[in-house]
C-alpha cells in the first residue's frame, strides 16, 4: 500500500475518533426509567404518563418503619417528622399525627361556610334552615349520632357533613399511638412529598439519602428497627443504581472475557490490541451518533455496548484468521460486506421503533457496526505489521472440522427440532407473550410488593381512572373542576362511579367562595330566620349562639387560597390534583369504581365521557391508565413484531440478490430453525416473550446470517481456517451476550439470553444445514 | 316438614330445661350466660332507640330492625326517621345511608368503633373473649333477669362512653343502654320477633 494513502486513511480515522470523543465529552447520560416507559401516541396521554412519572404524584415517597414495638415505632415516626420538617428538600411530611389531623379538621370546620357545596341563597332562609336543621337532628338519631352531636351547636345546618360527604367511601389509614400504622399494625407509615424544583434523579437520590440519614441519626433507635421506602422516586433511583452498576460490571467483565479469549487464540498482544481497535472505534462512534441523534444517551444503550464487542470483534477475528500469505481470499470482503449489510438491515428495523430505548439501540448498533467494519477493512490492514504471525491453529481446526462433519450428519435431526419447536409454538401461541409493561422494569418483585403494601396502608388512590383537563390559570382550573363536579355527582348517585376527588372540594374557586359568602345572611336576618326555622324542632335558638357568631365571622373572612392549607394533609392531596406546569395548570381528578376486587372494579368510562360531553365539557378526558399503558405496550409489541418481520424479510431479500434464491434459502433455513428453537426453549423455561426477546431474535438473524454466509460462500480460501475463525467469533459472541444474560436488569438479560442461545444454535444449524459437503471434504 | 318442626321445638324445650337447671345451680355466672347466648344461631327483632341529649329539648326516637346470624353477622336497619343500615360481618362494618351511599370500615382500623359494635355483637353471640377485650364486665341478677355492665377499658372509648348496660332474660337481650361520658344517653329496647 502506498504511503500517502496510508497516512490519509490513518488521519481520517484518528480525526473521526477525536470528533467522537469530543461529542461524548459533551454528552448527557441518563439512567432513569424513561426507556422503559412507552411514549404515548397522543399528547394528552403523554402528559398524564409524564405526571405519573415525575409529577406531583411521583414526588410522594412512602415510608414504613418496621421492627421494634408500637411505642418505639411511634417515637421514631415523630422523631423523623421533627427532623425533616423545615428541610427545603421536602414540601410536606406527614405521619398522621393528631396535630396535622386537627389542622385538617380545623380547615374544613372553620371554613365550612366557604367550602360547603350546599350553600346557596336559600340555604339560610327560614325554610332552608328548618329543612337543614331537621335533617341534622334526624342524622343525630342515627348511627352517626355521636359525631353529629358534637357539631350541632356551631353547625346546626350540617355544612361540615356536606363537605365530608364529598370525600365519602374511602378508608383512611389506621392510626395507633397517634400516628399512621399499617393495616396489621406492625409498621408505622409516613408520607413525604419532595419539593418539585429541578427534580432529576440525582436530586431525588439526594433527598432519599437525607431521609435515610435522618432516620439513622435518630437518638436511641433500636437496631431492630428498619426504614423502608417506596414511591416513584425511590423506584427510579434504585433502577438507576441498578443500571449504572450493571453497565459498569458488564463492560469490564465483557472486555476481560473477550481479551482472554483473543489472547488464548492469538497468543500475541499486538494482534489482540489490533483486534480491539475496530471494537473501540465502533463503540465511540456509536455513542457519539446516539448523542447527536437523541440529545442524550441512556445507560442501557451503553449496556448494549457489550453486544457490540460481541459482533465487532468478529470482523477482526475473520480478518486475522483467514489471512493467507498477507492477503485475503477473493470472496472474503464480499462476504463481510454482505454480513454487515444484513446486520444493518436487522438493526434498521429497531431504528424505526417508537419505543425510546430500542431506537437508540438501533442507531448505536448501525453506526458502531459500520465503523467497526470500515476500520477492519481500511485501517487494520494498514496498522497490521507485515510479519504478524498468528499462532498455528491447525490442530484445533482439524478437530473442529470433525465436529462440523458430525453436525452435517445430524442435519435431519436439526430440521426435526425446528419443526417440533414450530409445533410447540403453534400449540402454545396464546401464552407466548407477556403483556405487562412491568416485565421490562428493572424493579424487583420484592420492591413492587413493598410499594403495593405501603400504598394499601396509606389507603392510597391507585389512580387508575382519571378525568383530566388543562386550564390557563388556577382560578379557571378550579372553576372548571366545579363544573365537572356537577356532572360527576349525579353519576355517583347512580353508582356509575363510586366516588371522585376534585381540587375544588378542597379549595373552591374564588368565584364560588364569593358566591357562598354573598349567600350568608347578616346577623339580624340570620337570627330572625333561625327563630322561624326552628319552629317545630326540638331545639331552641339559645343553644346556637356559636352558630350565629361563626356565621358573622364567615361573612367577613378572607377568601381561601393555597396558603390557607399550610401544614394540612389536604394541601398535599390538592397538589396531586391541581398541578402547576410551565404554562397553566393540569387537573387530575381520580374516579373510583364501585366494585372491589379484580373483576368488577371496572368503570364505565363511556358513560362518564358521554355525561361530560352532554354538559359541554368535551375537553375533559377520562382515561383508564392501566388499560392505556397496557394498550400502548401492546401496540409496541405489534410494531416490534412487524418491524422484526420486515427486518428478516429485508435480510432474505439481500441474500437472494447477492447470492441467488437457492443459496439464500440455504442461509435462511438454519436461521429460521434457530429462531424457532430459541423461542421454544424460552417457552419451555417458563419465560414469556417481551418486545426485548423479539429484538434478541432479530439480532440472532442478523449475526447468524454471517455464519451461514461464510459456510455457503465459495470464497476459494482455506476452508479450515475460515471455519475455525467462525467458531471463535461465535464463541466471543456467545460469551458477551451470555454475560448480558446474567444481568439483573430484565431488558439486558432478555436480549442477552436470547442472543447467546440463538447465535450458538445458528452456528450449529448453519454448520449442519448450510455447509457445503464438497468443501468439507477438501483438506 | 311437620316432623322437623316438632323436633326443633323439642330441642328448644330441652335447651330451655337445661338452661333452667343451670339457673337453679348455685353458681350461675358469666360462663353460663355466655353459654346460653351462644346457643342461639339466628334471630331477628325490632328495636326502638331513645336518645336523650342535653342539647335537645326532647328525646329523639328511632326504630327499625335488628338481626343476628351466628357467628358474626349483625345488621341494624333503621327505618325511622331516616332509613339507614349498618351491617357488620366479621371485621367489616358497612354503613349505608338513605341516598344509597355506602361506607365500609374495618374494625381493626377503628378500635373505638370496634368497642362500640362488639358490645352488642359479642353479647348476642355469647363471645366472652371479645367482650372482655374492650370492657370490664360485671354480671348481676339471675338467668331469668340478668344485667351486664360494661365499662370501657380504652381511654379513648372512656371519653365517649362511660358505661353500657345490657339487660335480658335467658338467651334474650331486652335492653341496651349507652351512658355517654357527657351525661347524654341512649336506650334501646329490643322486642324479639323470632329466634332459633
Amino acid at each position: 500500500m502506498k504511503s500517502p494513502r496510508r497516512t490519509l486513511l490513518l488521519a481520517v480515522w484518528a480525526l473521526s475518533m477525536l470528533a467522537a470523543v469530543l461529542v461524548i465529552a459533551q454528552t448527557r447520560f441518563i439512567a432513569d426509567l424513561s426507556a422503559f416507559m412507552p411514549k404515548a401516541p397522543s399528547t394528552r396521554q403523554q402528559m398524564l404518563l409524564d405526571q405519573l412519572r415525575d409529577g406531583a404524584i411521583a414526588r410522594i415517597v412512602l415510608l414504613g418503619i418496621e421492627g421494634g414495638d408500637n411505642a418505639e415505632r411511634a417515637r421514631l415516626s415523630r422523631g423523623l417528622v421533627d427532623k425533616l420538617a423545615g428541610n427545603p428538600l421536602f414540601s410536606s411530611i406527614q405521619n398522621g399525627d393528631a396535630a396535622t389531623a386537627e389542622r385538617d379538621q380545623r380547615y374544613y370546620f372553620d371554613n365550612r361556610y366557604l367550602l360547603s357545596p350546599a350553600i346557596d341563597s336559600q340555604r339560610f332562609s327560614a325554610a332552608g334552615m328548618h329543612q337543614a336543621v331537621g335533617d341534622l337532628i334526624d342524622d343525630m338519631s342515627g348511627d352517626a349520632g355521636l359525631i353529629v352531636k358534637q357539631i350541632l351547636p356551631r353547625d346546626p345546618t350540617g355544612e361540615t357533613l356536606r363537605i365530608i360527604d364529598q370525600f365519602g367511601g374511602e378508608t383512611p389509614p389506621r392510626t395507633d399511638n397517634g400516628i399512621w400504622v399499617s393495616r396489621d399494625g406492625q409498621r408505622a407509615v409516613l408520607m413525604v412529598q419532595l419539593t418539585d424544583s429541578g427534580l432529576n434523579t440525582d436530586a431525588q437520590a439526594h433527598a432519599l439519602d437525607t431521609i435515610r440519614m435522618a432516620f439513622d441519626s435518630l437518638p436511641g433507635h433500636p437496631a431492630a428497627t428498619r426504614l423502608k421506602m417506596s414511591g416513584t422516586s425511590v423506584l427510579s433511583v434504585s433502577a438507576r443504581n441498578t443500571i449504572q452498576g450493571e453497565v459498569g460490571r458488564l463492560a469490564v467483565v465483557g472486555t476481560v472475557l473477550v481479551v482472554c479469549l483473543l489472547l488464548l487464540i492469538y497468543r500475541s498482544v499486538v494482534l489482540l490490541l489490533l483486534g480491539l481497535v475496530p471494537v473501540v472505534s465502533g463503540a465511540l462512534v456509536g455513542i457519539a451518533a446516539v448523542s447527536l441523534g437523541f440529545g442524550h444517551v441512556h445507560g442501557l444503550t451503553l449496556g448494549f455496548g457489550t453486544t457490540l464487542i460481541g459482533e465487532a470483534v468478529d470482523y477482526s477475528i475473520y480478518l486475522f484468521m483467514q489471512r493467507e500469505n498477507g492477503s485475503h481470499p477473493a470472496g472474503f470482503w464480499r462476504t463481510i460486506r454482505l454480513g454487515v449489510l444484513t446486520s444493518i438491515a436487522g438493526f434498521a428495523a429497531l431504528l424505526c421503533s417508537s419505543f425510546p430505548g430500542l431506537s437508540q439501540l438501533g442507531l448505536y448498533s448501525i453506526s458502531g457496526l459500520v465503523t467497526a467494519a470500515l476500520v477492519t477493512r481500511y485501517v487494520l490492514p494498514v496498522l497490521m505489521p507485515a510479519n504478524a504471525r498468528l499462532n498455528d491453529l491447525t490442530p484445533i481446526g482439524l478437530r473442529l472440522q470433525q465436529a462440523l462433519d458430525f453436525l452435517m450428519r445430524m442435519r435431519w435431526l436439526m430440521v426435526a427440532a425446528g419443526a417440533l419447536a414450530a409445533l410447540v409454538l403453534v400449540v402454545n401461541h396464546q401464552s407466548l407473550w407477556n403483556r405487562q409493561l412491568s416485565a421490562l422494569s428493572p424493579i424487583s418483585k420484592a420492591q413492587s410488593a413493598l410499594d403495593l403494601q405501603l400504598r394499601g396502608d396509606l389507603g392510597g388512590n391507585d389512580m387508575r381512572y382519571v378525568a383530566s383537563f388543562t386550564a390557563p390559570n388556577q382560578e379557571s382550573a378550579l372553576a372548571e373542576a366545579e363544573r365537572v363536579d356537577a356532572v360527576l355527582r349525579p353519576l355517583q348517585r347512580n353508582q356509575v362511579i363510586c366516588g371522585f376527588h376534585s381540587p375544588s372540594q378542597i379549595l373552591p374557586s374564588l368565584a364560588a367562595q364569593r358566591a357562598r359568602q354573598a349567600a350568608l345572611p347578616d346577623e339580624a336576618q340570620a337570627r330572625g330566620n333561625l327563630q322561624l326555622g326552628l319552629a317545630g324542632l326540638p331545639l331552641s335558638a339559645d343553644k346556637l349562639d356559636g352558630f350565629l357568631t361563626d356565621l358573622r365571622a364567615a361573612r367577613r373572612q378572607p377568601l381561601l387560597t393555597r396558603a390557607s392549607l399550610a401544614g394540612t394533609s389536604s394541601g398535599m392531596l390538592l397538589d396531586s390534583m391541581l398541578i402547576k406546569r410551565t404554562s397553566g395548570f393540569l387537573v387530575l381528578m381520580p374516579l373510583s369504581p364501585c366494585g372491589q376486587g379484580t373483576t368488577d372494579d371496572r368503570l364505565d368510562l363511556n358513560r362518564v365521557s358521554a355525561a361530560l360531553d352532554a354538559n359541554g365539557l368535551g375537553q375533559v378526558t377520562v382515561i383508564d391508565l392501566l388499560e392505556e399503558t397496557t394498550g400502548i405496550f401492546d401496540s409496541y409489541t405489534h410494531e416490534a413484531l412487524l418491524l422484526s418481520s420486515l427486518g428478516c424479510l429485508t435480510i432474505l431479500l439481500l441474500l437472494s440478490l447477492a447470492c441467488g434464491p437457492r443459496r439464500a434459502m440455504r442461509v435462511a433455513l438454519p436461521l429460521a430453525c434457530a429462531v424457532l428453537c430459541v423461542v421454544a426453549l424460552l417457552h419451555a423455561g417458563g419465560v414469556q416473550l417481551t418486545i426485548l426477546h423479539l429484538v434478541g431474535l432479530l439480532l440472532v438473524v442478523a449475526i447468524g446470517s454471517n455464519y451461514a454466509l461464510f459456510f455457503v460462500s465459495d470464497s476459494g480460501g482455506d476452508q479450515r481456517k475460515m471455519e475455525t475463525s467462525l467458531v471463535i467469533a461465535n464463541l466471543a459472541t456467545v460469551m458477551s451476550f451470555g454475560l448480558l444474560g446474567t444481568s439483573s436488569v430484565p431488558v439486558l438479560s432478555y436480549i442477552g439470553s436470547t442472543v447467546a442461545i440463538g447465535t450458538l444454535l445458528a452456528l450449529v444449524f448453519s454448520a449442519g444445514l448450510t455447509r457445503i459437503r464438497s468443501h468439507a471434504r477438501h483438506p | 316438614m311437620h316432623a322437623n318442626r316438632i323436633a326443633k321445638s323439642f330441642a328448644g324445650l330441652l335447651l330451655l330445661l337445661l338452661a333452667m337447671t343451670a339457673a337453679h345451680a348455685a353458681d350461675w355466672g358469666m360462663q353460663d350466660l355466655m353459654q346460653m347466648l351462644s346457643q342461639k344461631k339466628t334471630g331477628s327483632a325490632t328495636f326502638v332507640e331513645k336518645k336523650t341529649l342535653a342539647v335537645l329539648s326532647q328525646p329523639l326516637e328511632s326504630s327499625g330492625e335488628l338481626s343476628f346470624t351466628a357467628p358474626d353477622r349483625l345488621e341494624k336497619r333503621t327505618l325511622k326517621p331516616k332509613p339507614e343500615s349498618m351491617v357488620l360481618v366479621g371485621d367489616k362494618l358497612t354503613l349505608e345511608r338513605s341516598d344509597g351511599r355506602k361506607m365500609t370500615v374495618s374494625l381493626n382500623d377503628r378500635p373505638e368503633v370496634a368497642a362500640f359494635v362488639e358490645s352488642i355483637r359479642a353479647t348476642l353471640s355469647g363471645d366472652r373473649g371479645a367482650l372482655e377485650r374492650f370492657y370490664n364486665v360485671t354480671l348481676s341478677g339471675t338467668a331469668g333477669e340478668w344485667q351486664l355492665t360494661l365499662v370501657p377499658i380504652q381511654p379513648r372509648m372512656q371519653k365517649i362512653i362511660s358505661q353500657i348496660r345490657i339487660a335480658g332474660s335467658r338467651a334474650q337481650v331486652k335492653t341496651i343502654a349507652f351512658l355517654q361520658a357527657d351525661g347524654d344517653r341512649s336506650d334501646m329496647t329490643i322486642t324479639s320477633a323470632n329466634s332459633r
